[in-house]
């Protein structure tokens, strides 16, 4: 059977130039890029042009702005805890908001745990953050705004360049979730105007277990791996190299054409949504429905339940998400839904299908055939679903 | 997706016994729809107190549409004291096991059967007061 990936938001496919890239790093140039010799020097310079390209996706002004991380959820710990550590004796009030990444809201809750003040924002239905709420949510002890550019499960892009600019009235820090987004849509970190930025290369083809997190000149933050030298001190251990390289590649590849491949990305989510609504009835697009990543489709299904969607689609050869307690291991329904006003059985209803470069109209055609048979299935064994 | 024994699947893919029952002689239903499952059981019993049919209605995930599937499958038949006896264990065991996550939010079918039956029997079931989504069934 051949199956059809719609999960891009959990990970994505390697590209395989990424991949070609980044093979003589393993057993021709495997040098420690700290190394005196010829070999570590040959690792040293395939590292600096990866940081440059990674620089240059994101439009920063010095690639010396960009660490390399292991990925998302290091970064945004780098950025959250980094940032507390060294600004605590200014203050010891965050502001997030409620529907962020668990990278980020779990790092929030450690450091309440420390004693710091959290203020979790709340988002309206659309899943939007509303900048006058962080500027009311503003105290003198604030010492950090950590909002995500676009979420994970309903692809919502947030004002992040409204929010920046009241961050920089009041003299706070402010750090960006940008792993969703970075690779694709246009990332611009003086556009947006942060001063820390998460990314994370397996959302952008590139292999898991690399990412980087952006740090504006100037910005006072505490190392955040103590060691050896490496990334100017502010992460100590031997680099990544292949995955750096990696990264670098998958950097340069996502820039070219970006708003190309948007579009073209754009108008197969909006044949998908479109497509959908039309197939099946009672059913709710969550996330907002233009401010929204090119890649994201979420709905929530009345009178079904999450799982069993995804049981049956996978059945089908078709790989998706949800935000069903059932999914998460955790026997919650998605915060990010709940928070956005969903009752918990709308919310355990969500399926999320995120496409990527890879994805075609011939996969979109296929979700369009089989979806409404799924979903009329289940319904008709639901005892909530009133079939006349 | 959750690690399913084949015979899950198996009554997830082809659920045995879906549907309502227009004159049931009893009927049963647990669970809350914002813990992410219900069950609705339905039964008719014959002059020699046995379940001649069963039928259920699930909303829920994939080891709550198994379970329902494979309880009717067990009681059909049974008398009523027998069918009484059914836990939700046996029913997990019956289908080689159940993820451990799944074994008390979505392993109810053996209590909605039972309500079926106190239906049935005229016995009052206490309504449940239980609306956090952490079931302890023994």
């Amino acid at each position: 059977m051949e199956r059809i990936y719609m999960d891009n938001a959990a990970t994505t496919a390697t590209d395989p130039t990424v991949l070609e890239e980044m093979k003589p790093y393993f057993t021709e140039v495997y040098g420690n890029p700290s190394s005196f010799h010829s070999f570590g020097r040959e690792a040293r310079d395939a590292v600096r042009e990866a940081r440059d390209k990674v620089a240059d996706l994101i439009s920063a002004d010095d690639a010396k702005e960009i660490v390399f991380t292991s990925g998302g959820t290091e970064s945004d710990n780098y950025a959250i805890k980094g940032v507390a550590e060294e600004l605590k004796d200014k203050g010891k009030h965050i502001i997030t908001s409620s529907i962020e990444h668990h990278a980020v809201l779990h790092t929030c809750e450690y450091l309440e745990d420390k004693g710091f003040d959290v203020t979790y924002l709340p988002v309206d239905e659309d899943g939007l953050v509303d900048p006058a709420d962080v500027k009311d949510a503003i105290r003198e002890d604030t010492i950090l705004i950590t909002i995500m550019l676009a979420n994970n499960e309903v692809g919502t892009i947030q004002p992040i360049s409204e929010i920046s600019e009241i961050a920089q009235e009041n003299d706070i820090t402010i750090h960006t979730d940008a792993v969703q987004a970075v690779g694709s849509i246009p990332v611009d970190v003086n556009e947006l105007n942060v001063d820390l930025l998460s990314l994370s290369g397996h959302k952008f083809h590139s292999p898991k277990g690399i990412g980087a997190l952006y740090i504006r000149q100037g910005t006072r933050i505490e190392k955040y791996l103590h060691g050896g030298a490496q990334e100017r001190g502010r992460r100590a251990t031997t680099e990544n190299v292949a995955g750096i390289v990696g990264l670098g590649k998958a950097a340069q590849i996502a820039g070219q054409n970006l708003e190309e491949k948007q579009a073209k990305i754009t108008q197969l989510r909006d044949k998908l949504i479109d497509g959908i609504l039309e197939e099946i009835d009672e059913i709710k697009l969550n996330g907002h429905r233009t401010k929204r990543l090119p890649g994201n489709v979420n709905f929530s299904i009345r009178y079904i339940e999450g799982e069993s969607i995804l049981m049956k689609l996978d059945l089908a050869g078709i790989a998706a998400s949800s935000g069903s307690a059932c999914t998460s291991g955790s026997l919650e329904a998605s915060h990010v839904l709940l928070a956005m006003g969903l009752s918990a059985e709308v919310a355990h209803g969500s399926l999320r299908l995120s496409l990527s470069k890879y994805n075609t109209e011939e996969d979109i055609d296929k979700v369009l055939n089989v979806l409404p048979e799924v979903v009329s299935d289940l319904r008709a064994m639901s005892p909530i679903y009133n079939q006349d | 997706m959750m690690d399913y024994s084949d015979k899950v699947m198996d009554h997830f893919e082809n659920p045995r016994n879906v549907g309502e029952i227009e004159d049931a002689d009893g009927v049963g239903q647990v669970g809350n729809p914002s813990c992410g499952d219900i069950m609705k059981m339905y039964i008719k019993v014959d002059d020699d107190n046995k379940i001649s049919d069963v039928k259920f209605k699930t909303f829920g995930c994939g080891a709550a549409i198994a379970t329902s599937s494979i309880t009717t499958e067990l009681v059909k038949g049974k008398t009523l004291d027998e069918a009484k006896e059914l836990s939700n264990q046996a029913v997990a065991e019956a289908l080689g096991g159940l993820p451990d996550v799944k074994m008390h939010c979505s392993n109810l079918a053996a209590d909605a059967l039972r309500k079926a039956i106190n239906n049935y029997l005229g016995i009052e079931t206490e309504e449940e007061d239980d609306f956090h989504c952490h079931h302890q069934h023994g």
